[in-house]
């Protein structure tokens, strides 16, 4: 067998059993956007170090580019598409909207699950809490300013202070 | 028309929903029915003659549908924005390591891969010419041995590997230096720096069976990308339709081709649609850079600061293909002078041809480069003649008679008030006092430039569709020109759908780039809705029997009797009447080109001006502050004060945006990104290997200040605000970085070596 065949491969993906095929070699980006058309996680780089493909795997961020498809059967995987009732997730992308967090929006899918992780395990993180944790998400556009304030808003709003 | 409704609000950006989601669909997320897979074969050397392809094996692996070659392109078929002196991809030579080469159509996009692998290419190398010095040498290797040949758009003085030289001379050179007391002179070096827009370069192309193309891209122009591919194709431009999915940014990379010309002549070869998305490795080897530039600059003053007189000379790094290179040329020395009066100036600069990737448009265009020269250069004048670096600037800023250099009237000019906010709200003379490293920088930038249009069109129920072809690459323009379309109709912003760009349907609009949309399309916008107002009114003048001059637009989408506002007619009813009675649909269009003159023959001497024509001027100041670590010489940017004028800011949200994402990336310029060749071969095309600012870097207390000096020509007063942000950047954290040094640095990046040895 070759690193290039096709194998049969189950995913529990954004709260669904999902029957696809992917090589041993394919990355989970690679399945997610190239097989299941899935648009969300982008392919900026790569090699992991961009961001841009930054999804959920067993609730942590993880780079899905750097992640091989057929050792995620185990997992529990969500992208962007899967959390739409979310509510750290909307409160993250309202903020993101209202501040001008985003502008080509290429980096935003990923920027926003390594934000909801943050915001998960940290309810109020200060700034340089917000730069550390999202330092592993490139923006070429926004010079991150407008990015640390909206997390920290979103966090604010989720503790229901005004 | 005096309540604001949409002009001048923090509106979020039109599409940020559907970027928020992950629907937002960009050139790799677009798929075509029975659609191939494309992939490049890159040049493995610097300079060599292409003797022979041998694709027997490549050809023969299942699942490829079609290669193409050099040799299917014809020797006439060049395009280029100054000089056409580039094919497709390489035609009887190669001119860099990372070339386009060869391109296949496959199956799958790893069968493409796979088959680029098993083509032969027979190459005879030549001796490399890797830096504008060795270009020059009389002994050199020349890359372009037909340039004679080349179609040029303006006097380039094209000679060997001299791709163009330009100059500008005013007043006595010779007599300003007479007349200093003070003069300085010191040579200002910059690196390459690439664009890295997260989203990589890519295409997708289908012929019809009439062999009509279609092609979606990144891009930066639906019209640019239309032009360069009927250019290197000879698919005349009616046969071309370019469209546009959303764009995951462009800095000026995405402006003139990258991957469209390859991706339809293999569409066209293998009759079948054709997606082909650069690797990020692929993407840093073959679009485009920053170029590198040597910069002579020598300053003279009087005692008291008075500047007299300004020498320049430019050598500057072309790359292999001329690309926006000569425009960058020109424009880099049109600044050279900046804000400030200097009655005697003579700046020159010489282009070179090297074998490196072609160096192009990148955010500011020459003007970063520029700006550290000079204003580097004014912060050594200020410590030899004992000035304030803020006051010397002030007192020789240029006034409301002043021109700029090349004679061009000025026509709103906020920089003192922009130099007042930023040493205001830094707190400069006490930080200063306090032994604090600021650093402060001006600089100007065009808004303008080339031919620009929009239609306005009602549709049967009053809604308003919005057309101008204009690319948003993640800025915000499709939102701010809806804003103007709204506020210009008196309607809120809901009722405006702006359409996506189309070269089918699309008025002309060269392109998403030197500063121009807010400016230039956003006139257009306003002349476009002006004729629809025209037109309801001559409706609702029949339909209230009354004149059209006593009639007025009403908020809300309604045309009134002025002053009475019972007796109105709704854009609905109107647009019913003319669509189904009298008069015909209702569209408005208005078209320009941007035409004020940029050299007067009779104040300068201008040699090899590559924009006749060029634009309104912005202006920005900032004072940085920053902290060297003086045992690693490490460099880290605390705060930031960014000024701008921008004439009228018509949705400040955006603007910020754009002021502040460019520091950034000028921030990577002045302290991180350097793109470094080992040899002929670029040493770091990986994101692993080429740093850029990470939010860890990127100071958090950055203030974008907006100062508004109401342009008269703007749309509203705007003038536009793309590029003006990264321009100062470097001079600024040069300057607050040296404020501390015993020697300056005047190379780029600030690296901690070279900062650590000159504490």
């Amino acid at each position: 067998m070759k690193s290039t065949d096709s194998l049969s491969l189950t995913l529990n993906l954004n709260n669904a059993t999902v029957q696809t095929q992917a090589a041993f070699a394919d990355t989970l980006l690679t399945v997610l956007r190239d097989r299941l058309q899935l648009t969300a996680a982008k392919r900026g780089c790569n090699q992991g170090v961009c961001g841009a493909c930054t999804i959920s795997i067993d609730g942590k961020p993880m780079r899905a580019c750097l992640s091989l498809a057929h050792n995620c059967v185990d997992a529990s995987l969500h992208t962007l598409e899967g959390l739409e009732t979310d509510q750290t997730l909307r409160a993250l992308q309202s903020a993101f909207e209202q501040g001008g967090a985003l502008q080509c929006g290429f980096c935003t899918p990923g920027m926003l699950m390594a934000a909801r992780a943050l915001v998960q395990s940290n309810a109020s993180p200060t700034v340089e809490q917000v730069q550390q944790a999202l330092s592993g998400n490139l923006c070429r556009c926004t010079g991150y300013r407008k990015i640390i304030d909206a997390v920290r808003s979103a966090a604010q709003s989720l503790r229901g202070e005004p | 028309m005096s309540e604001v409704t949409a002009v001048g609000r923090r509106l979020p950006q039109l599409e940020s929903r559907e970027k928020l989601t992950g629907q937002a669909q960009y050139i790799a997320d677009l798929y075509r029915p029975n659609m191939l897979y494309g992939a490049i074969l890159q040049s493995p050397h610097a300079h060599a003659r292409i003797l022979g392809y041998d694709l027997r094996a490549a050809l023969a692996l299942p699942g490829v549908r079609a290669i193409v070659t050099g040799d299917d392109v014809k020797e006439e078929w060049r395009l280029g924005a100054f000089i056409k002196d580039e094919h497709a991809l390489a035609k009887g030579k190669v001119l860099y390591v990372g070339e386009i080469v060869a391109a296949v159509a496959a199956d799958s996009e790893d069968i493409a891969r796979a088959a680029v692998r098993l083509i032969e290419v027979q190459y005879e190398e030549l001796p490399a010419v890797l830096s504008p010095e060795q270009g020059l040498a009389a002994s050199a290797a020349v890359l372009h041995e037909k340039a004679d040949q080349y179609f040029k758009v303006f006097d380039t003085g094209t000679q060997a590997n001299l791709c163009s030289r330009t100059s500008f001379a005013e007043g006595d050179i010779a007599q300003g230096w007479r007349e200093s007391d003070v003069i300085i002179e010191q040579v200002y070096e910059t690196q390459a720096q690439a664009h890295l827009s997260i989203e990589p370069c890519g295409a997708l192309a289908e012929v019809d069976a009439a062999g009509r193309v279609t092609l979606w891209s990144a891009n930066q122009s639906v019209f640019r990308v239309q032009a360069n591919v009927s250019e290197s194709t000879a698919v005349p431009m009616s046969r071309l339709r370019c469209l546009t999915p959303r764009v995951g940014a462009g800095f000026g990379n995405k402006m003139e081709p990258h991957v469209q010309p390859v991706v339809v002549l293999l569409a066209m070869k293998a009759r079948r649609p054709v997606k082909l998305i650069l690797s990020r490795e692929e993407d840093f080897e073959t679009v485009r850079a920053r170029h590198p530039m040597r910069i002579r600059v020598k300053t003279g003053a009087r005692r008291d600061g008075t500047l007299v007189a300004r020498e320049v000379e430019l050598l500057q790094d072309c790359g292999a293909y001329a690309d926006d290179s000569p425009g960058v040329l020109g424009y880099a020395l049109l600044m050279s002078v900046g804000p400030y009066r200097i009655p005697h100036v003579h700046c020159h600069g010489r282009l070179v041809y090297t074998n490196k990737l072609r160096f192009g448009a990148f955010r500011g265009f020459g003007v970063p480069q520029m700006t550290f020269a000079t204003e580097s250069q004014l912060d050594e004048l200020a410590k030899q003649l004992g000035m304030d670096p803020i006051v010397l600037r002030r007192n020789n800023l240029k006034g409301p008679d002043d021109l700029w250099l090349g004679g061009q009237r000025i026509l709103s000019n906020g920089l003192p008030q922009c130099l007042e906010a930023v040493e205001r709200e830094s707190g400069w003379a006490q930080a200063r006092s306090q032994g604090r490293s600021l650093g402060v920088a001006c600089t100007a930038h065009i808004s303008g430039l080339l031919a620009t249009g929009a239609i306005v069109r009602v549709l049967e129920d009053g809604s308003i569709v919005l057309n101008t072809g204009a690319v948003d690459i993640g800025q915000g323009s499709s939102t701010v020109l809806t804003q103007m379309c709204a506020e210009a109709l008196r309607v809120p912003v809901e009722s405006v759908s702006i359409a996506s760009p189309d070269t089918d349907g699309s008025p002309y609009n060269w392109g998403t780039t030197a500063s121009r949309i807010t400016y230039t399309t956003g006139r257009s916008v306003v002349g476009a809705a002006r004729e629809v107002e025209r037109q309801l009114k001559v409706h609702a003048g029949e339909m209230l029997e009354c004149s059209v001059d006593d009639l007025e637009l009403l908020l809300g989408g309604k045309v009134a009797i002025k002053g009475v506002a019972d007796r109105a007619v709704s854009f609905a009813a109107i647009s019913a009447r003319a669509h189904w009675a009298a008069g015909g649909p209702i569209v408005g269009s208005h078209t320009w080109v941007f035409d004020q003159k940029t050299v007067d023959p009779k104040r300068t001497a201008a040699i090899g001006l590559p924009f006749p024509q060029i634009g309104v001027f912005s202006f920005g100041a900032l004072v940085v502050e920053t902290e060297t670590n003086t045992v690693t010489g490490q460099v880290r940017v605390k705060q930031a004060w960014s000024a701008v004028d921008v004439g009228k800011a018509v949705n400040p949200l955006l603007v910020e945006g754009q002021i502040e994402g460019g520091f950034v990336q000028g921030l990577g310029l002045a302290l991180v990104e350097e793109m470094v060749w080992d040899g002929p071969r670029l040493a770091n095309p990986t994101l692993m290997d080429y740093k850029i600012p990470t939010m860890a870097e990127a100071p958090y207390d950055l203030h974008a200040i907006i100062v508004e000096s109401h342009e008269p020509s703007g749309p509203f007063g705007a003038k536009s605000v793309g590029e003006i942000g990264i321009n100062a950047v470097a001079a600024a954290i040069a300057n607050a970085v040296n404020s501390r040094t015993t020697e300056r640095v005047r190379v780029l990046p600030l690296t901690p070596e070279r900062v650590l040895k000159a504490l």
